[in-house]
């Protein structure tokens, strides 16, 4: 029974993990630029919610659409203003840019006075709410966090099969330049494809609020998030939401089983492991280079 | 205006290439050696903290800057080196035997590290080494016997053989030796086969490869000698501080070597130390600042990572060479005055090289 919670609270944990890296590999499979800052954003999106909720005192579900939106368009603004201008050059630079936007944002949210540098508690309406199933106890923390991930891939699974939008998407990050061709406006279209990842990382933020506290170093989690991405494949959405669960469940696994100190490094050694057996992923792209 | 007439190969790989670099580069060193008596202590000290960093730099540049390899786990060999360091010298080894051992610690760390870089490349590199400092910084928290845990260890002052280098000048000239020690020996690398053969890696993999370079062996020798120079600078960081405790060797200080050897100029050696000066002097002109700043700002913990983030994001949009570029462009437009034109350094339009197959 203590292994099945332990599995739960692993599987609960691992979809944080697993949104931040999809807004990882949202990014890296339209631009192929890998961006430090998801964490960050996502820091930015629970901040949001707890500004509205708290400050302006709307209720939880304006909160949540209110952040979301304004992630999703300070997504596509960041990617107009710092983004745009550098693309094509190496894939460093970008890092360090994005390194560099982690750390403004970081930054700016503790010159905010009294709120950016104190620890906080989004008042979320499901809070310290749990079920007994037998001898599992379910916090409603947990379930709403499982539950929205499954919506959300659902829901991210549609948009890229059957919009328009989506499958433009697609194009795109498969060839940049056919779809170009085929008039797809391609530029416009990384815009977007920066402010679904940042409405993603907002989710993930405001359904991790609950769990942990909103401060303004909680963006570090998005550390851990490679590891899942890349467990997953790179390039691979649903990769992404399994590698994040796989990290969750070995984290919380051998937080318990495993001597002290393995907890925290447990998500390193495995894809340590994983980049040493199956360097793509479990669902990555089979990738060679060309001359 | 200066023309340099090459009638002899030799000519291409001398480390000075004329008079002048005789004459600066001499100035600097004589400047260097009456620094102690020159400023006051404290300063000092940050001259030494940016010699030490310069050291570290030189490592991190051979491998980002000259390679092409990136490593967001550096700080890991620094702190490899920092505690062999701490643990030899406490045992009573001589600081020259511990230095060296410090190094090939590290350079064997290194190595173990350069394998996956076999496999992986850009991005996945990137993670493996970030992995892999988190996992060294755990084991310098938890292997308590060795390194005391997060309650940290102290350090005794270097013992030269019986000569105790316990003043803060004698450490300085201590640093000042090794660096420019360092700087010959990259400079002297990167005018050899072996450093040609990493710049070829750096600008083409598979050019380099259908010269007849060996990846493997160049990425992994480069992975090495890095470290190797991140564990010599490891290793005086800690006898400087004489206190080392795990949490100084975390991704942030991680990241702080990259920022460094962007902002002062990737693939070039005076970047290195460029870097490690802006590193240093920053957080003073941020400290000396806050008095002129509104309070909610000025009191701000982030300020300094505004600073440094804002700082990055500009080197990365306006300045791709860093600060070393920028002293590029000046001393052009004062060598050739007043020809000099605004497009002489525009960048070049590039098109992204996609790793993937198409």
């Amino acid at each position: 029974m203590q292994f099945l919670q332990l599995v739960i609270s692993g599987i609960s944990q691992g979809c944080i993990y697993g949104l931040i890296a999809l807004g990882f590999v949202l990014i890296y499979k339209a631009t192929e630029t890998v961006s430090f800052a998801q964490g960050e954003l996502m820091m930015l999106g629970a901040f949001c919610g707890l500004g509205v909720m708290t400050f302006l005192e709307y209720p939880f579900w304006v909160a949540v659409l209110a952040s979301i939106a304004a992630m999703a368009l300070f997504g596509i603004l960041l990617e107009r203003a710092v983004i745009r201008p550098i693309l094509g050059q190496p894939a460093f630079s970008i890092v360090m840019l994005t390194i560099g936007i982690g750390y403004v944002l970081r930054g700016l949210v503790t010159t905010i006075p009294g709120i950016g540098t104190e620890t906080h508690t989004l008042p979320v309406p499901y809070k310290d709410m749990a079920f007994n199933l037998g001898a599992l106890t379910l916090n409603a923390e947990q379930l709403v966090v499982i539950g929205t991930t499954a919506v959300l891939c659902a829901a991210l699974f549609a948009l890229f099969k059957y919009s328009k939008l989506g499958i433009a998407m697609q194009a795109s990050s498969q060839n940049q330049l056919a779809a170009y061709y085929m008039g797809i406006p391609v530029k416009p279209l990384n815009g977007l494809v920066w402010g679904l990842a940042s409405a993603v990382a907002a989710v993930a933020g405001l359904l991790l609020a609950p769990i942990t506290f909103v401060h303004a170093n909680m963006g570090f989690i998005g550390l851990k998030a490679f590891p899942a991405a890349v467990v997953g494949g790179f390039g691979s959405l649903p990769g992404a939401i399994v590698g994040g669960l796989i990290i969750g469940v070995v984290e919380s696994l051998s937080g318990f089983y495993l001597p002290d100190g393995f907890k925290d490094t447990a998500a390193y050694i495995v894809v340590l492991v994983m980049l040493m057996v199956q360097p793509n992923g479990l669902f990555g792209e089979r990738l060679r280079k060309k001359v | 205006m200066r023309f340099i007439f090459k009638t002899d190969y030799a000519q291409d790989i001398r480390l000075a290439k004329h008079g002048g670099h005789v004459f600066w580069y001499s100035l600097l060193v004589l400047c260097l050696l009456a620094a102690p008596w020159l400023i006051d202590e404290y300063w000092l000290a940050q001259l030494t903290f940016v010699l030490i960093y310069g050291i570290v730099g030189l490592g991190l540049m051979l491998l980002a800057g000259f390679t092409g390899l990136f490593s967001i786990g550096h700080a890991a060999f620094l702190g490899v080196g920092a505690y062999t360091q701490a643990v030899l010298t406490n045992m009573g080894i001589p600081f020259p035997i511990a230095l060296a051992m410090s190094a090939l610690l590290s350079a064997a760390v290194g190595l173990v590290v350069g394998l996956p870089a076999l496999r992986v490349k850009g991005i996945y590199l990137g993670i493996a080494t970030l992995s892999f400092g988190f996992i060294v910084e755990e084991v310098f928290a938890r292997w308590e016997k060795v390194t005391g845990g997060n309650a940290g260890i102290h350090i005794k002052a270097p013992d030269l053989f019986g000569f105790k280098v316990d003043t803060a000048d004698g450490f300085y000239f201590l640093c000042l030796v090794l660096a420019v020690l360092a700087t010959l020996a990259i400079l002297n690398l990167l005018r050899s086969p072996t450093g040609r053969a990493f710049v070829a890696i750096r600008d083409s993999e598979i050019s380099a490869q259908s010269m007849g370079i060996q990846l493997a062996y160049y990425k992994t020798l480069s992975f090495a000698l890095s470290a190797a120079l991140a564990g010599i600078g490891g290793a005086l960081y800690a006898h400087k501080l004489q206190f080392i405790s795990p949490d100084q060797f975390n991704i942030i200080q991680s990241i702080d070597l990259l920022l460094m050897i962007v902002v002062g100029g990737l693939g070039s050696v005076h970047g290195a130390f460029l870097g490690a000066i802006f590193l240093i002097v920053m957080p003073q002109l941020i400290s000396l600042s806050k008095d002129f700043l509104p309070e909610a700002i000025g009191q701000a913990p982030g300020l300094q990572s505004v600073v440094y983030g804002s700082v990055l994001i500009a080197f990365v949009l306006f300045e791709p060479m860093g600060l070393y570029g920028r002293w590029l462009k000046v001393r052009t437009y004062l060598q050739i005055f007043p020809f000099y034109r605004r497009g002489m350094f525009k960048r070049q339009k590039s098109f992204q090289k996609s790793d993937r197959l198409k």
